[in-house]
């Protein structure tokens, strides 16, 4: 349990003149779920965006500091980008099926990843929604549109999407930030199966969400690191009073 | 009494209301009835000629020898749709791979530069474009693989650069309209920008896209003054890419200061068949694209 997969030491990220994470310092360990809370703009999507480098999208992106993710820093210049990011599925706030079947948006990833051949991709295909657990509800229909599911059910299919490029890190930004309950739970229901293989970081605006489900939690403040630790010990004696203060609602 | 004001008030604004409502009506309808006006002037000048020496040599007949009577408008027709093919094969890739290099691979400030100059294309008068194919294309073509220079391939090349900022500029638009998230959701897997074009945002911006070429194939099949200046206008089948060709927009063009009787009616008939092929193509085009978008 204490193997560090993800280290992060000093990171900031800027973009332009604007510095949106304040030299963080925090490690992940494999197979558990961190949880990250924090009120809107702390930088916790940011912080998701640097692990897997789709900040590096965005105009005027700079880095300083390490990340280093199974021995590896992913900011050194020979770090094959395409392949960091078949590494660290994410999963965003809104789920975007892409505008095809079910099944095509679940073989897409894998598809890209070279994977051919109908038998194999059926394959990647139902593991991989039933991981998402959704195979269930959707299996007799595979072949009708991913945007005609439910809000919920498109979630989870974006997991199910992920999980089919064979990811070894799961990151989440607020995926259930507009779900019913019950989807909600399904999801975390999943990713409590899911923590067994994957190590999973969970960005969430619901700070019961991150007490429900997440091992450890990080609270994050003003692109900044203010407290991580055991999420028992963070929700009954957190060491700042920043973390109390936001946790009772005082702000944010 | 105050609430007797506030009633005539608001019958006021439904009248007005009314007003405007039938206003617009009536200007939407008298664009409409332009294209009634002139599909029933056409229809009925055209037609009676076509049946008068039969449907069948009209459209299948291989010669046009309007002194004699002889109105067969097979070779036009052929005409017409090579030279349209021709643009098309050398308009869509080129207008596709710019569209894509401009939406994708190039900064907002290229794009910004590229984009009105494209766009510009679109207003250069075709007579300028029919003048640089005699002037620089043709010669080069009689040089370079024979033949008189004015033939099929030399008006594709010509009609294939004026499908250019149609293609684009609407392929482009649609383009940026596809959601951020797809792009950002499909990079998140994994894929490189260029999967990401082909598997993601080419499905999900299919629709512009065929309308883009639909346009753009409108443009070129009624496309009159450049063809004429380049294409040679050999009322014959063209037997080769080198041959000249005439088609049934130039058909008209060319004939109708002189004719007269039914040669006259033939030129109208010309016209009722570039009418059917035009709304055939586009029903075709119209029915794939709405179609595709349904089954995902």
């Amino acid at each position: 349990m204490t193997d560090v997969a993800i280290r992060v030491r000093g990171f900031s990220q800027f973009f332009g003149a604007v510095q949106k994470l304040n030299a963080l310092d925090l490690d992940v360990r494999r197979n558990e779920i961190l949880g990250i809370i924090g009120p809107a703009r702390s930088g916790k999507s940011t912080f998701l965006c640097a692990l897997n480098r789709l900040n590096d999208l965005v105009r005027g992106s700079r880095v300083e500091g390490t990340i280093t993710i199974d021995g590896r820093d992913i900011y050194e210049p020979d770090v094959d980008v395409i392949e960091l990011r078949r590494k660290l599925g994410m999963v965003f706030a809104t789920p975007v099926p892409l505008p095809r079947s079910i099944f095509e948006n679940v073989a897409f990833g894998a598809r890209m990843a070279g994977l051919k051949g109908r038998a194999r991709l059926d394959a990647v295909v139902r593991d991989s929604l039933e991981r998402g657990g959704l195979w269930e509800e959707v299996k007799d229909r595979l072949e009708t549109s991913g945007l005609k599911l439910s809000g919920g059910q498109q979630q989870r299919l974006c997991l199910a999407r992920i999980l089919a490029v064979k990811p070894e890190y799961i990151l989440l930004d607020e995926p259930t930030s507009g779900l019913d309950p019950i989807s909600t739970m399904k999801i975390e229901d999943s990713l409590r199966k899911l923590k067994k293989d994957y190590t999973i970081i969970l960005v969430t605006n619901n700070t019961k969400q991150a007490a429900r489900v997440a091992d450890r939690t990080a609270f994050f403040l003003n692109g900044g690191l203010v407290e991580a630790g055991p999420t028992a010990d963070i929700f009954t004696a957190p060491q700042d009073k920043r973390t109390d203060d936001y946790l009772r609602g005082r702000f944010g | 009494m105050a609430m007797k004001t506030k009633k005539r008030g608001k019958n006021r604004l439904e009248r007005n209301d009314r007003l405007v409502r039938l206003a617009l009506l009536v200007i939407a309808f008298s664009a409409v009835s332009v294209l009634l006006v002139i599909t029933v002037f056409i229809v009925q000048q055209g037609t009676p000629i076509m049946f008068k020496y039969g449907l069948k040599s009209f459209l299948a007949g291989g010669n046009w020898y309007p002194s004699e009577k002889v109105f067969g408008l097979w070779p036009m027709i052929v005409g017409s749709l090579f030279v349209t093919a021709g643009a098309l094969v050398i308009g869509v890739p080129f207008g596709l791979a710019c569209a894509i290099v401009l939406t994708e691979f190039s900064s907002k400030n290229v794009r910004r530069v590229i984009k009105p100059i494209v766009e510009l294309l679109a207003g250069i008068p075709s007579v300028v474009y029919g003048f640089m194919g005699v002037i620089i294309l043709v010669p080069f073509i009689r040089q370079t693989f024979g033949g008189p220079g004015l033939s099929v391939l030399a008006a594709s090349i010509v009609l294939g650069i004026m499908i250019l900022p149609t293609i684009i500029s609407i392929s482009v638009d649609s383009l940026q309209a596809v959601p951020p998230s797809y792009r950002e959701g499909s990079i998140a897997l994994g894929a490189t920008r260029w999967q990401t074009v082909k598997m993601v945002l080419f499905p999900a911006a299919r629709s512009g896209i065929i309308a883009s070429i639909i346009l753009g194939m409108g443009r070129a099949i009624g496309e009159t003054m450049a063809t004429i200046m380049i294409a040679g206008n050999a009322a014959e089948i063209p037997r080769s890419l080198l041959a000249p060709v005439r088609t049934l927009t130039s058909n008209i063009a060319l004939e109708m200061s002189y004719a007269t009787g039914e040669h006259r009616e033939a030129l109208f008939a010309t016209g009722v068949i570039l009418f059917i092929i035009i709304m055939v193509l586009n029903t075709v085009a119209n029915a794939t694209s709405s179609r595709r978008r349904r089954q995902p």
